[in-house]
């Protein structure tokens, strides 16, 4: 019954989100306000039926209703209940309708922060969300329904993938959409920009907060994502450059070079044009990225061609989207207007540089995780791309984009000069220099990319530095610390962001450049020595789980005869599917990880064990959420709240209390 | 400058930095293509001598040995036409089992034996690897008969 509930009840999101689709874009057309007013309680009443349906199937995983066949496939009695829920999410369907459900989530929000925007761009944006809405509701309802009966019931469910059993994979999805669906927004303000015919500031400025706020979700996504792998596939790695991670790191590139584009159209109204395709390519590669991942195309070309009314769908939607966007680019862009000029040396220019690294950078990603795959499409042959491909491509496309990171702020909009900046930054630039010459010997090793990457990094951070003096120098503050505290949230939160990448470049190159693995037989009570710790193998016991079982070995380590800690890593065989899972034992620390993982049993009581050394590996994960808490921070800037409560003055209908307003 | 020029230069600028990337991005992308080959491939000698490819099948049942150090093992990969010998030295992925699919990195040596230095484990719920799959429809297809009594594995690895 309850099944049918939620089914009922996305089949009236489908026909409310038509109704959002189609009307207030028509009015805001015809200038019609009654019919632009259908637009809010549309997007609410979606979000309401949505809600309800996402309850309805997390019930029948509570519940466990295995004559649910998406329950039956991926759920199992024996598996604990916040598993269960985080099934939900687990496969095709589930995720599909945690991807409306976030979308209408957005739309909600935008009900509530929009109170300030002009009626008719409001109109439209919550009408373009609408169709996009359309477009996934409909797809769930025809080729891929969460709700659908299995009948007979299934005495018990096939279980969760181990895998996926894990509190990294509660989270990884939820933000990693709350991210790519976050970009909707975005490109919805910017099909109503083309639609409407013009841009202006302050509706830049409006959807600045709005793109952050999703950037900063996709970075902790991406991270999640990232840490997982490291300690659930048991073998130490954090980023393979597989398609699935491509897939996620695309609208990542993209929307970092949105966000800076914004920047330019809210203060100087330059770049419009540029910011209104990037938002477009955002949001696209969004959805390419949500399908790649989850129609099984990646699996195998031929999987995806077994489901043909599925394929053609996704294929449909797509070209649909992203082809109608584009076009709809190349016909109204002319009208929305190229914004101001500036010189070829300015803040513009070095920000439009690293947007087109940036987006060149993800074209080659895009390169190389699509053209295996439409080679295979065509019976051309498999290849794969590995990572050799892409440090070789990333590695020189960002260094110039750091290098320009570090000048960009600093340098004056529209019109800068280039001895001054050199005047300003060449203590930086020596200071720079120097660490990347100098530490890697106090490190006790040399190589060109641990230079580079200690270069850059230090980079970032002194000309950081000089930023902070040269801005607190031109306000007329008392002392340091009182200019300090008078520059604004935005501009600290673009420090903290771009700090996080000079971590992020260190915790990467340390990792490279020092990171000691061994594989090796250990016999019972037989030590180890990697990286300055001996580990001492003490055997491995049989324990029991509630849905497998395991053996779990103990690894003693110590360092200089102290005994450090006492690992436990673990072989799991979970019953359902048969499927054995390495769980790995990692010691963190600021300064290095030591990680253990069993590999298979040998005669007498002996493993093959994998022991790793990794230093910094924990800068990686930490970077990118400094990168997000400066976001955030970002966010927070009182300019943000000023324009509406500035504009909500002049609409005395709207008036709420202003914290509401911190979106 | 005039703005004309200014916007020349811009554009040139581009262009030039656009054409260096382009060429950076092809070139490395050529260089570090894997193509794959299936058994029959290599033992028709097809695979590249001293180049990096890959190997797909599935592992033959009984053939897995473990030398001593506990670390190198040996074991067969087959189409169910053709079987290539794979020695490989470390801790094999999870979904590694005998009687599944696997895909392996590597090059050939000069005795016909692979020498993978990665045995690839997809994080996905539907493990048959793609390559392999199709290395076993391909032989299936050219229609040879193998007195090999191998089941080619469904889609997935669980029940």
């Amino acid at each position: 019954m309850i099944p049918e509930v939620g089914h009922f009840a996305l089949i009236l999101a489908l026909c409310v989100a038509l109704v959002q689709g189609i009307l207030p874009i028509y009015g805001a057309a015809t200038g019609s306000p009654v019919l632009m007013s259908v637009a809010k309680p549309a997007a609410r009443t979606q979000f309401l039926l949505v809600l309800i349906a996402f309850c309805c199937l997390g019930y029948a995983f509570a519940d466990k209703d295995f004559s649910v066949l998406y329950v039956a496939a991926n759920a199992n009695s024996k598996l604990p209940l916040h598993y269960r829920l985080a099934a939900i999410w687990g496969a095709h369907e589930g995720s599909l309708l945690l991807w409306t459900f976030i979308l209408t989530l957005w739309m909600f929000a935008v009900t509530l922060f929009s109170t300030h925007l002009p009626e008719t761009m409001r109109a439209r944006i919550l009408g373009v969300m609408g169709l996009v809405s359309v477009g996934f509701l409909l797809f769930m309802l025809t080729v891929s329904n969460p709700f659908e009966r299995l009948i007979p019931a299934a005495p018990d469910g096939r279980d969760l993938n181990p895998l996926l059993q894990d509190p990294g994979m509660v989270m990884h999805p939820p933000m990693l959409y709350m991210g790519y669906v976050g970009f909707s927004v975005a490109f919805a303000f910017a099909i109503a920009a083309l639609l409407g015919g013009n841009l202006d500031a302050a509706w830049a400025r409006w959807s600045r907060p709005w793109t952050t706020v999703a950037w900063c979700f996709l970075t902790v996504g991406i991270a999640l994502g990232s840490g997982w792998a490291y300690y659930e596939l048991g073998w130490g790695g954090w980023w393979f450059w597989d398609p699935v991670e491509n897939a996620s790191f695309m609208p990542w590139l993209a929307g970092t070079a949105l966000m800076h584009s914004l920047a330019v159209t809210d203060k100087r109204g330059g770049f419009k044009v540029w910011t209104v395709l990037l938002a477009i390519m955002a949001f696209s590669l969004s959805l390419l990225g949500t399908f790649l991942v989850r129609s099984g195309v990646l699996t195998s070309v031929h999987a995806f061609a077994t489901d043909p009314k599925r394929g053609l769908f996704i294929l449909a939607f797509l070209a649909v989207v992203i082809g109608g966007s584009l076009l709809l680019y190349a016909w109204r862009a002319p009208r929305v207007g190229l914004g101001g000029g500036f010189d070829l040396v300015s803040r513009e220019s070095m920000l439009l540089a690293n947007n087109v690294l940036l987006v060149v950078a993800m074209g080659s990603v895009l390169l190389g995780t699509l053209y295996p795959l439409f080679l295979d499409a065509l019976g051309l042959g498999k290849i794969s791309v590995g990572p050799p491909y892409f440090d070789t491509v990333f590695v020189p496309l960002m260094t110039p984009a750091i290098f320009l990171m570090g000048i960009g702020p600093i340098a004056q909009w529209k019109k800068a000069s280039l001895p001054v900046l050199a005047m300003q930054l060449r203590w930086a630039f020596g200071a720079s220099v120097a660490t990347a010459l100098l530490l890697p010997f106090v490190l006790g090793k040399w190589t060109p990319l641990l230079s580079l990457g200690l270069l850059l990094s230090a980079w970032i951070v002194t000309t950081t530095l000089v930023n902070i003096r040269e801005r607190v120098s031109h306000l007329s503050a008392k002392n340091f610390m009182s200019g300090l505290s008078a520059l604004p949230r935005a501009y600290w939160g673009m420090v903290l962001a771009h700090c996080g990448i000079a971590v992020f470049i260190v915790g990467v190159t340390m990792v490279k450049g020092f990171e000691v693995e061994q594989d090796l037989r250990m016999n019972v009570g037989e030590t180890a020595t990697i990286g300055g710790y001996t580990f001492r193998f003490d055997g491995a016991q049989d324990v029991k789980g509630p849905n497998y079982r395991a053996a779990r070995g103990t690894v003693a380590v110590s360092k200089d005869g102290r005994e450090v800690t006492v690992m436990y890593p673990e072989k799991r065989l979970y019953s359902v599917q048969n499927q054995a899972m390495t769980e790995a034992a990692i010691d963190s620390g600021l300064w290095r990880d030591l990680y253990v993982s069993l590999g298979e049993p040998l005669e007498n009581g002996a493993w093959s064990v994998r022991l790793y050394h990794k230093p910094f590996v924990d800068w990686i994960w930490g970077g990118c959420l400094i990168m997000a808490l400066g976001g955030l921070l970002a966010v927070s800037d009182r300019r943000y709240r000023l324009v509406w409560r500035r504009e909500r003055l002049e609409e005395p209908e709207a008036l709420r209390p202003p914290d509401k307003s911190a979106a | 400058m005039t703005p004309r020029h200014k916007r020349f230069a811009m554009i040139g600028l581009g262009l030039v930095a656009l054409g260096i990337a382009a060429a950076l991005v092809l070139n490395a992308f050529n260089s570090n293509l894997v193509f794959f080959f299936t058994p029959t491939q290599i033992a028709n000698g097809e695979a590249p001598k001293g180049r990096s490819f890959r190997i797909g099948g599935l592992v033959e049942a009984g053939t897995l040995t473990r030398e001593g150090d506990g670390l190198t093992v040996h074991f067969i990969v087959t189409d169910t036409v053709k079987r290539i010998p794979v020695t490989y030295k470390g801790i094999l992925p999870d979904l590694f089992k005998e009687g599944k699919g696997a895909v392996a990195q590597g090059q050939l040596s000069t005795d016909g034996t692979f020498i993978a230095s990665e045995v690839l484990a997809k994080h996905d719920e539907n493990y048959m690897p793609p390559e392999a799959a199709e290395a076993i429809e391909k032989a299936k297809k050219a229609g040879a008969q193998s007195s090999n009594t191998l089941t080619p594995a469904p889609g997935r690895t669980g029940p």
